[in-house]
């Protein structure tokens, strides 16, 4: 087993429900929806209009002329890291740069920076196209500039397994730990893809729902229904979500507070298709295993899973697959919940997302509910409360899963502190 | 025609909008670089949106040319004729 132990000392997140963590708890806690009607001039030519925007406009938070030169999926990745920096107390701490790693992912990368320039180039001409738009727009610009925020002079990292991305970078920054390769990373993930294009793709590939275009008198609220059985599809949100994860020793050493211990990881692939999962969930069951073996869990202390369950068809059942069979006759006992069913599915985002929640549960005893959930679908046997629910005291673990496009299957195991 | 104040102005407010830079510290004397901190790209796009705004081109070479904005709205006066 690795011997370095690894712990998250500090949270930040801006999302469809919530401008930091506490408002988008109480928000996950209380079953509330940030899922609404898109007011953009572009929407209208779409068939599906609604989506999660974040609660809280970054340029609310940031400096307007730093703001500008930053696509806005690495604004939400800087208002997160802000907030995940703060809360860790690091500020001031004489954490040696060297030693300071950032993995923060994306899974589409500046798609509405490129698209604005193209938009640019096609009007204007190539001399308007903006001196800014590659370092802008590369996948790798979140965590670049956390890095130059916070001055990370250990690795940069910008995983990217489309929407395992965020729980990815998780994994990633793990291993930088207890590789030796730094003490403390910022890791997480961010998208900002509510943009006409990546929407029309995500429509006519039928990943996203289009039971609600927003116009049909039904409540947007209410399309995001994970296990349910007239779920028909995904909805988008964007947003984004850092943890401050650290050895334990650098964080006792420096008297941090530690909300979880990560306790492993797992990833593994499909090799399946390049978008729809495997059905039997072969390879996500593999990368949960691998997470706990990792871990050393005993899979009865296994108590909440934040799962990836996005409300599409077959990729919800498969999830449920899964959980059976590294389970068994515990996944009774576990209280599952896919907090997508509130803020839509932030793609790279989701997993950085969903582990500042798992974090969250698990600090707090308390799993959020899944909404929406009025029809279980009969393939799936999990337990799934509709309203929150405690979790047991004691040593236990949470899980929060990602499954991504390209067949990705990311597990992050967190332990109770 | 524009004045010289008049084109000062104008640019001041590029120079605002591109780098934060305050509109009344652009004044003809201050050096882009020196004084005002705006970095190569900036001054990229600075002179991209002056050319948008003031009807002028100015060519890459020209550019490392305008150390101050004095140098700028020379240039800018001169281009329009």
């Amino acid at each position: 087993m690795p011997s370095t132990r690894v712990v998250v000392t500090g949270l930040g997140a801006t999302s469809p429900v919530g401008g930091d963590v506490a408002s988008t708890w109480e928000a996950l806690l209380s079953g509330t929806s940030g899922i609404a009607r898109l007011d953009d001039e572009w929407i209208d030519q779409l068939p599906v209009r609604i989506g999660g925007r974040v609660a809280v406009e970054p340029s609310e938070v940031l400096e307007r002329v730093k703001a500008r030169r930053l696509d806005r999926s690495t604004q939400f990745a800087m208002v997160a890291a802000g907030q995940a920096w703060a809360d860790a107390g690091l500020e001031g701490s004489g954490l040696e740069p060297e030693r300071l790693g950032v993995a923060v992912a994306s899974g589409i990368g500046g798609v509405t920076t490129l698209l604005a320039n193209y938009d640019t180039l096609l009007e204007k001409g190539a001399r308007r196209v903006s001196p800014l738009a590659v370092p802008m727009l590369m996948p790798n610009a979140p965590a670049a500039n956390v890095s130059l925020a916070y001055g990370a002079r250990a690795a940069v990292h910008a995983p990217t397994s489309a929407c395992a991305s965020g729980n990815e970078a998780i994994a990633m920054a793990l291993d930088l730990i207890r590789l030796g390769r730094a003490d403390v990373v910022l890791a997480g993930g961010t998208e900002a893809a509510i943009h006409p294009l990546p929407m029309a793709a995500f429509a006519n590939m039928m990943a996203l729902s289009k039971t609600a275009s927003g116009d049909d008198g039904r409540d947007p609220t209410t399309v995001s229904r994970p296990w349910d059985s007239a779920r028909d599809g995904f909805v988008l949100g964007e947003g984004g979500a850092v943890l401050v994860l650290e050895s334990e020793e650098h964080a006792r050493a420096r008297g941090a507070r530690i909300y979880a211990e990560v306790r492993g990881a797992g990833i593994s692939n499909d090799a399946h298709d390049i978008a729809q999962p495997d059905p039997e969930g072969r390879g996500g069951t593999r990368a949960i295993q691998m997470a706990l073996r990792e871990g050393d869990v005993d899979p009865a202390t296994v108590v909440h899973v934040n799962a990836h369950a996005t409300s599409t068809p077959k990729g919800d059942i498969a999830e449920g697959l899964m959980l059976h069979a590294v389970l068994g006759e515990h996944v009774d006992r576990c209280v599952v919940t896919s907090t997508k069913s509130m803020t839509g599915h932030l793609l790279g985002g989701a997993g950085a997302l969903e582990a500042v929640a798992t974090v969250m549960a698990l600090h707090d005893r308390v799993s959020p509910p899944t909404i929406n959930l009025d029809d279980l679908d009969p393939e799936v046997d999990l337990d799934i409360p509709t309203s929150r629910r405690d979790l047991p005291e004691g040593d236990v673990v949470a899980l929060n899963n990602s499954f991504g496009f390209g067949g990705a299957n990311v597990a992050v195991a967190f332990g109770s502190a | 025609m524009a004045t010289t104040e008049e084109i000062r102005a104008d640019l001041a407010d590029i120079v605002n909008e591109v780098a934060g830079v305050d509109a009344d510290d652009v004044q003809l004397d201050k050096s882009f670089v020196d004084d005002l901190d705006v970095d190569s790209l900036s001054m990229v796009e600075v002179v991209v949106a002056a050319e948008e705004k003031f009807g002028v081109t100015i060519p890459d070479d020209e550019v490392k040319n305008l150390k101050t904005v004095g140098d700028a709205v020379a240039y800018i006066e001169r281009a329009q004729g």
